[in-house]
Order: C-alpha cells, then sequence, then structure tokens
C-alpha cells in the first residue's frame, strides 16, 4: 500500500486527478486498446473530477480511449433524479469531457430483473479485460461501494440493503427527509474491487479517520470491509490530514518520509 | 462525433461557452437542440448513446428565451391597422426587423378601427411559426373598438363601440371572425362585458382589460369571468386612488381566483411611465410585469409625421404624440430597449428583465411549456445577448435569424 498524506481536500483531490492522468497517458489507450477506469460517486470525488475536467480542457488527457464503470447505483429512483448516480456522474464529468457514452457503465436501478444486471454487469467488465484502476471512496463505517459492514469479502455485485447509517449520511442529498432516501442499491462487491489491477481510495475529512485506521491499522475484517485491501498488490491510499487523525504517528511520519518519492507518480506530465 | 442515428437523423447543435437561463437563473451550462427544440443531453447520452453533430461558441453570451411581443401597432412604416393591399406583406417586413430586437414571436395589434378593416386584416394575417423570414404570429391583438370614451387615447373616437347587440354579436359583427385572434382588449365597465370576457376566455382568446374607467371591483369581476391581463399598466385607465385604486389594484387585489394570476404589460421606454411608477408596480406584482413595446409605425423611421390607424401622428425625439396634441400615441422603443431600460429603472435582476420579456408573456398566453422558456422539449427560439443586454444574435427552431 502507498499512503499518499496530503494537506487538505483540494490537495486530495488534484493528486489523484494527477494520478489517473498520468496512469492513462503512460498507458497510451487507442481503438483497440482501452483504459478500464472504476469510478465511485459522492463529495469525496468530486474534486478530483473538477481537476481531471481541467486536465481535459487543457489537452492533457483524452477519454477518448477510456471505458469507465461505476461501483453502484440506487435502486428504484429515475435515471435523470437529480440524486441518481447516473445524474452524479453526467453532471459532474461526462458532460463536461470526451467520453462516448456506449464506453461508461452505470448499474441499472430500475432494470426489470437486478440479479440479472448485476450478472451482466460482472460480464462487462470480463468482456473489457478487467479494470486497470479502480477509484474508491470510504465510508464512515468503513465500507467500500455500499459494502456494508458484515458483507463478504468476496462478494461480487449484487442488490444490498443499505445500513440505516448510510441512508443517514446519503439523506442530505435528499432534503434531509430520511423518507426519501432509497433503501436498496446495486453494487460491485469487495472481491469485484480486489479484481481490478490497480485500486485508488480517496478518503478526506475527520469522520473519515476512524475508519482509515480500521482499513490500515487493524486486521482485514468484514466489518470493515475496506481492509480488504491490504491483501491487493498495488493499493494507494490518497487522504488529508484530516483522515489521519486517528493513525499511529509513526504511520504517518513514515508515509510522510515517502512523498518525494510518491510525488514523482504526479509529477511531471509523461510525454505522450 | 456523430448523433445515434438510431433514434432520429435530425443533426443535433450543442451551444457551448454560454451562460443560459433555466429555472430563473443564469447558469454555466450548455444548451442542446435537435428538431427546432431544446435537447436533454443526459437523455441524449444515456438512452441514444449520442453527441453533438455541430458546436456553436457563444464566446460567454447569454442565450435566453427569445423575446414576446403581445402589443405591437407596426413599425418600419408599417401600420397594421391600416387596409394596405399587401397585409400580408406589410406584417412580414415587420416580422423579419424585429428579429433584430430579439423578438422571436409576437401579436400584431390593431387599435380601434372601422369593421372593414377588422374584416380585411384579419382574414388576412395567420398564426404562423417564425423561421429565417421573421418572427413567428401567435395571433392579433385587438384593442378596442369595446373600450370606453374617456379613456380612448390615441384611439379614434368615431370607431368605438359598446356591446348593444348583447356582446358576442356585436364582436362578430365588428371583427368578422375570432380566428387567429390571440387577444382582446376592452373596458369590462362596458354593460354586457361579462358574457363577453366568458365566452373569449372559453375560446383560448386572452381578455385585457385596458382604455377603461372601470373602479376596482369591476375589474375584479372582469378578472373573476376570465381576464388575466392589463393593457398598458397606468395608461388609458383610472389613476391609483387609495380609496379605489382602480385597474392598478389588481396587481394586489385577493379577489384574483387562487389558480391563475393578474398579468400587466409595462411600456418600459422611460417615456409612458415614470421609473418611480415601474418600480411601484414591479414590487407589488414582480412575476406579473410583461415587457410591451406598444409600438407604432413610426418606430425604426426617422423623426416626423406618419399614420396610425385613422390618424397622424408626429415624431419629436423619443415620443410620438397625436398630431397636434400632446396625448401619446404609442411608443418608438424596440423591445431590447425596454429590456435594459426596465433592469436599469427597476434594478431588478438580468434574469427578471430576460424573463418579464419571455416567460412572462408566454404565462399570460398559457404557452410556456413551448414558448419563453429553454425547458427541455420547448421550441428552440433564443436571443444571445452580452452582458448589457444588446441583442448579438437571434435563433428561431435551433436556426440562426439573425446575428449583429
Amino acid at each position: 500500500m502507498k499512503l499518499i498524506i496530503l494537506n487538505d481536500y483540494d490537495q486530495v483531490g488534484e493528486w489523484a486527478a494527477k494520478y489517473i492522468r498520468n496512469k492513462i497517458r503512460r498507458f497510451n489507450p487507442g481503438p483497440d486498446r482501452f483504459f478500464i477506469l472504476g469510478l465511485p460517486t459522492g463529495g469525496t470525488p468530486l474534486g478530483c473530477y473538477k481537476k481531471l475536467i481541467e486536465f481535459y480542457k487543457k489537452g492533457e488527457i483524452s477519454f477518448k480511449y477510456v471505458k469507465t464503470f461505476n461501483m453502484d447505483e440506487y435502486v428504484g429512483i429515475a435515471r435523470n433524479h437529480p440524486e441518481s448516480y447516473h445524474s452524479f456522474m453526467w453532471n459532474n464529468l461526462f458532460k463536461h469531457i470526451d467520453i462516448k457514452s456506449e464506453n461508461t457503465h452505470i448499474l441499472d436501478g430500475n432494470a426489470p430483473n437486478l440479479v440479472e444486471e448485476c450478472d451482466s454487469f460482472e460480464e462487462k467488465i470480463k468482456a473489457a479485460g478487467g479494470i486497470d484502476l479502480f477509484v474508491g471512496g470510504i465510508g464512515p463505517d468503513g465500507h467500500i461501494a455500499f459494502n456494508e459492514p458484515g458483507s463478504s469479502l468476496l462478494s461480487r455485485t449484487r442488490v444490498k440493503t443499505l445500513a440505516q447509517d448510510t441512508i443517514l449520511a446519503n439523506a442530505r442529498f435528499f432534503d434531509g427527509d430520511l423518507s426519501k432516501v432509497p433503501t436498496m442499491a446495486l453494487t460491485v462487491g469487495v472481491a469485484t474491487v480486489m479484481d481490478a489491477r490497480e485500486v485508488m481510495i480517496l478518503i478526506t475529512g475527520v469522520h473519515k479517520a476512524f475508519a482509515l485506521y480500521k482499513a490500515i491499522e487493524e486486521g482485514v475484517n468484514h466489518m470493515w470491509t475496506v481492509s480488504a485491501f491490504q491483501q491487493h498488490p498495488q493499493t494507494v491510499f490518497v487522504c488529508d490530514e484530516d483522515a489521519t487523525l486517528e493513525l499511529r504517528v509513526k504511520t504517518v511520519k513514515y508515509f510522510q518520509g515517502m512523498m518525494h518519492v510518491h510525488n514523482k507518480l504526479v509529477d511531471p506530465l509523461p510525454s505522450k | 462525433m456523430p448523433s445515434n442515428k438510431s433514434v432520429s437523423n435530425a443533426p443535433i447543435t450543442q451551444f457551448v461557452n454560454c451562460r443560459i437561463l433555466r429555472d430563473h437563473k443564469l447558469q454555466r451550462e450548455d444548451l442542446w437542440v435537435r428538431e427546432g427544440r431544446i435537447l436533454d443531453p443526459e437523455k441524449l447520452f444515456f438512452d441514444e448513446e449520442g453527441y453533438a453533430d455541430q458546436r456553436v461558441d457563444c464566446e460567454g453570451l447569454i442565450i435566453a428565451p427569445g423575446f414576446i411581443d403581445v402589443q405591437i401597432n407596426g413599425g418600419y412604416g408599417i401600420d397594421f391597422s391600416q387596409a394596405t393591399s399587401n397585409v400580408r406583406g406589410g406584417v412580414a417586413l415587420v416580422a423579419k426587423k424585429i428579429l433584430e430586437h430579439g423578438v422571436t414571436s409576437f401579436l400584431p395589434t390593431l387599435v380601434t378601427s372601422p369593421p372593414n378593416i377588422y374584416h380585411k386584416v384579419l382574414t388576412e394575417v395567420k398564426v404562423h411559426s417564425g423561421g429565417v423570414e421573421g418572427a413567428g404570429v401567435l395571433g392579433c391583438h385587438l384593442e378596442g373598438p369595446f373600450i370606453s370614451l374617456e379613456k380612448k387615447g390615441a384611439h379614434p373616437e368615431q370607431y368605438l363601440r359598446s356591446f348593444q347587440l348583447g356582446g358576442m354579436l356585436d364582436l362578430i359583427e365588428t371583427y368578422g371572425t375570432l380566428d387567429n385572434v390571440a387577444m382582446v382588449t376592452l373596458a369590462p365597465e362596458l354593460p354586457n362585458s361579462e358574457k363577453v370576457v366568458r365566452e373569449l376566455t372559453q375560446r383560448g382568446i386572452t381578455v385585457s382589460l385596458g382604455h377603461s374607467v372601470a373602479n376596482l371591483s369591476q375589474a375584479e369581476e372582469a378578472v373573476q369571468h376570465g381576464a388575466s391581463f392589463i393593457t398598458h399598466l397606468f395608461n388609458a385607465m383610472l389613476p391609483f386612488h387609495h380609496r379605489d385604486p382602480g385597474i392598478v389594484g389588481l396587481l394586489t387585489s385577493d379577489q384574483v381566483p387562487q389558480d391563475r394570476m393578474v398579468f400587466y404589460g409595462m411600456i418600459a421606454d422611460g417615456i409612458h411611465t415614470n421609473s418611480a411608477a415601474l418600480r411601484i408596480a414591479h414590487r407589488a406584482h414582480p412575476t406579473g410585469l410583461v415587457l410591451v413595446t406598444d409600438a407604432i409605425t413610426a418606430m425604426g423611421l426617422p423623426p416626423g409625421r406618419h399614420t396610425l390607424g385613422q390618424q397622424v401622428i408626429e415624431i419629436q425625439g423619443l415620443h410620438a404624440y397625436v398630431a397636434g396634441t400632446k396625448t401619446l400615441s404609442g411608443s418608438i422603443a424596440t423591445m431590447d430597449m425596454c429590456v435594459r431600460h426596465f433592469k436599469q429603472a427597476s434594478g431588478c435582476s438580468v434574469e427578471e428583465a430576460l424573463e418579464a420579456a419571455s416567460l412572462h408573456p408566454a404565462q399570460l398566453l398559457g404557452i410556456s411549456h413551448y414558448k419563453g422558456t429553454l425547458d427541455y422539449g420547448a421550441d428552440a427560439d433564443l436571443v444571445l445577448l452580452d452582458d448589457a443586454l444588446n441583442v448579438r444574435a437571434t435563433y428561431i427552431a435551433g436556426q440562426e435569424v439573425w446575428r449583429k
């Protein structure tokens, strides 16, 4: 694991966006070899998406030969509902860049057969050749995507009932009205993300600090599903100082000491 | 990048680098158009996997819905109330010229005239969509002849009428037909008016109160029967009085039915209404304000004498008077001038100023689901403006019809 510790939310967004940008550039995708990117939604990646849009506008990156797979989507809300993850991705990323619709994949929470929808999503990932880089966030309860505490670490894409904590955390996007928040979602499984060739987790804010501690300093445990990535060979955790507040000083100093090496991953811009 | 041909072959245009007026706010968003209507790009992306065929770079301009003028008597030498040998040509000329002012739809207005004028003009002027030839005609606005003698303004006295045959019969006899009529201005204090108001409303024709000495309760009664507009507020009606506000009192009346609203026309040319009066009206009832030009023949022409209906008018600077008097006979301000003046005089926001010329007239006419708005599915009648609200380009059904 690489732990990248930055000062604040904005720096996290920028570092993560540069990492993605550089990874895609080095990969040099083309019509016969797409770069497959797994993507999250929510407040955490917004800063990263804004930066990616900036890089696209500057001509530093193109999404023409990038395919995306989103982690999750609510069940039962209209696709064009302002809080659906389709709307989120359209408004915060897709509409600003040159990605083709047929190269984006988001689970359909209104599919007539939800289990089939989940299985077919797994098939699509396989058909694309697997995910090159899966970007994700972490919940205050340590979940990755909607893999709530207790989710099997070997789980695949499936229907999940949302935990009360998650519903509460999401209420702010539904005018604070708990009755309006969806209670089920389709989500990639822990193992689905583990299958990716590389994983990048973004964590910002003091309310995520305990989850980060549980994820990287304690054991692999299905109550804190992000801890599964301790067993992934290529993981990067990008966080701000607030998110490190529950870590040991020793851990923080260790990784801060490596920043000069890790920063080479994001600067300079690799030539095409 | 080509659009998806499986749903529609029609090309898709994406307006970029613009700020659009949507949900009452100017937003940094692109505007998408296909087949003459505003397109939902998210639906296009996810459902059709389509994208734009061409992009129009708006260079930071504002895109607002095209302006709608519900009271315009002519311009550029054309007088809609004159039965010339080429009525259609006259309307077409004005329709073409007003594109420069950002107007994409209008109601050719006829002042009080003899029956033969109405019979001739109303058979020639039809409702039709706009395009590169000019702004669309939504129907005619018949301002008179069923108005008050005392408040005739510039209208010719000899052609004023009352509802002596009971109401609708008078209308049919005078106008000949109600086809292609979108609005009628009348004085509600005239006996038998309530039947007329109800019948016109039922036929989908907007009834406006104006050129009248009605008191507030007479005006409220007319509104309850269906009247929904006030023709050029303050002008040609009793002045506001604190014990009987008259027609002006409709702006804050509590007798207006719950599900409806009273709109009022304002000639914001800096002449017809004192800025303080404009502000009082705006602050009392901001969502009902509809900018109108009430433009006359002389609009667009050099100073001098010109005809309006059956009378002669005289231009002096920015004023237009009935020749030989000090009675105002209409305005020569253009719609974009009115929008700028309204914003400056009232201190309102850019959004409010633009909506007073687009959304509000569309709501008044009951067509706001496809005109006066940039919502998905609406007609792509657009006006591109700079920050000072000068018109830079006009589009009708997604096609550029004028550019500065």
